[in-house]
């Protein structure tokens, strides 16, 4: 399926987000998580199902004034 | 010195300080440990998916242990965007609630867009935010934002990177008189002095980037902030002596030699 990730058309297989997070090396680093507008809260990331067309936006901490 | 305390958060240092515009990571905390500073501001932007992810994170250099993180708004220019940004911030400090508010225009000044500012105030107050909120040195918005519930007022000194030290002293002045909760000065200080100015006049602190980042020795320069931050606010409780027209003798008048 195809997902809207961080503003860019991605192919997925993985099903929920922790596996999709997992598959990026992403899982157990400081980020956070929107999908479709929402929060995600980390204890989430496994009952959170992955549908064709959603969007996720993955953020993390960077250097700012 | 007297402790700031700004909402739930009571910190040792007045100066809060930005982590842009630093060569790299290490220099990055190498300059924030100089300055002293309890408060330190972060963005937050999205991940860059295809890099390694065991580079370097900046909170792997400053420690949400250690510092009370900021994180900030930057590069918002719509009420929505910053609300969004800021739930983005409080989920990935693990429910951090302390978020720096500014809604910014597209314009060369960086100006604050005061109106969209005020909007996301209270869209985040009501949300159970701690706001810190950056805004123009117009009083009657700073009284404004006092009003919806912010926890600190932080009008600029010059536009954002400027380095022009304080433009209106006289608004700084009059946002002090009005206003109960602590007033920081935000942006514009180009170096030591105008640091100290910001708070002899009374403000309760300054936040400063780029005056650090750019300086040709950061952590030298974030070590004069922290004397000047320190020295201006011991002058300020201290009481100036009044401006007067004339000169008057130090030393007695009385009992000289003939």
């Amino acid at each position: 399926m195809y997902l809207k990730v961080n503003g860019e058309e991605e192919s997925v297989n993985e099903l929920t987000l922790a596996a999709y997070l997992e598959a990026r090396g992403l899982l157990g680093r400081r980020i956070a998580v929107e999908h479709n507008g929402e929060i995600v809260p980390k204890s989430a990331y496994e009952s959170t199902t992955l549908h064709e067309g959603d969007v996720l936006e993955i953020v993390h901490a960077i250097g700012g004034g | 010195m007297t402790a700031l305390t700004v909402g739930s958060y009571v910190l040792k240092s007045r100066l809060l300080v930005g982590t842009g515009k630093y060569k790299d990571l290490d220099e990055t905390g190498r300059a924030i440990e100089a300055s002293g500073a309890d408060v330190v501001t972060m963005a937050v932007r999205r991940t860059n998916l295809g890099q390694n992810p065991n580079e370097p994170n900046l909170l792997d250099v400053i420690s949400p242990d250690q510092y009370t993180l900021l994180p900030n708004t930057a590069g918002c220019h719509t009420a929505d965007d910053a609300v969004r940004t800021c739930r983005l911030a409080r989920e990935l400090l693990d429910g951090h609630n302390l978020v720096k508010l500014e809604v910014i225009s597209k314009s060369r000044t960086l100006y604050p867009d005061v109106v969209e500012t005020l909007s996301a105030a209270r869209t985040l107050v009501e949300e159970g935010f701690e706001v810190m909120v950056y805004t123009s040195d117009d009083p009657l918005i700073a009284i404004e934002l006092e009003r919806i519930g912010c926890v600190a007022v932080m009008p600029l000194g010059a536009p954002i990177g400027s380095g022009l030290g304080l433009q209106n002293p006289y608004n700084i002045r009059e946002i002090l008189d009005q206003l109960t909760v602590p007033v920081i000065v935000d942006a514009g200080v180009g170096t030591a002095s105008d640091a100290t100015v910001a708070m002899e006049l009374g403000c309760e602190g300054v936040l400063m980037n780029t005056a650090i980042a750019e300086a040709k020795d950061p952590v030298k320069m974030a070590q004069a902030m922290r004397l000047a931050i320190e020295s201006g606010r011991l002058a300020y409780e201290a009481g100036r002596m009044p401006r007067k027209r004339y000169a008057d003798a130090s030393s007695p008048e009385t009992g000289l030699i003939e």
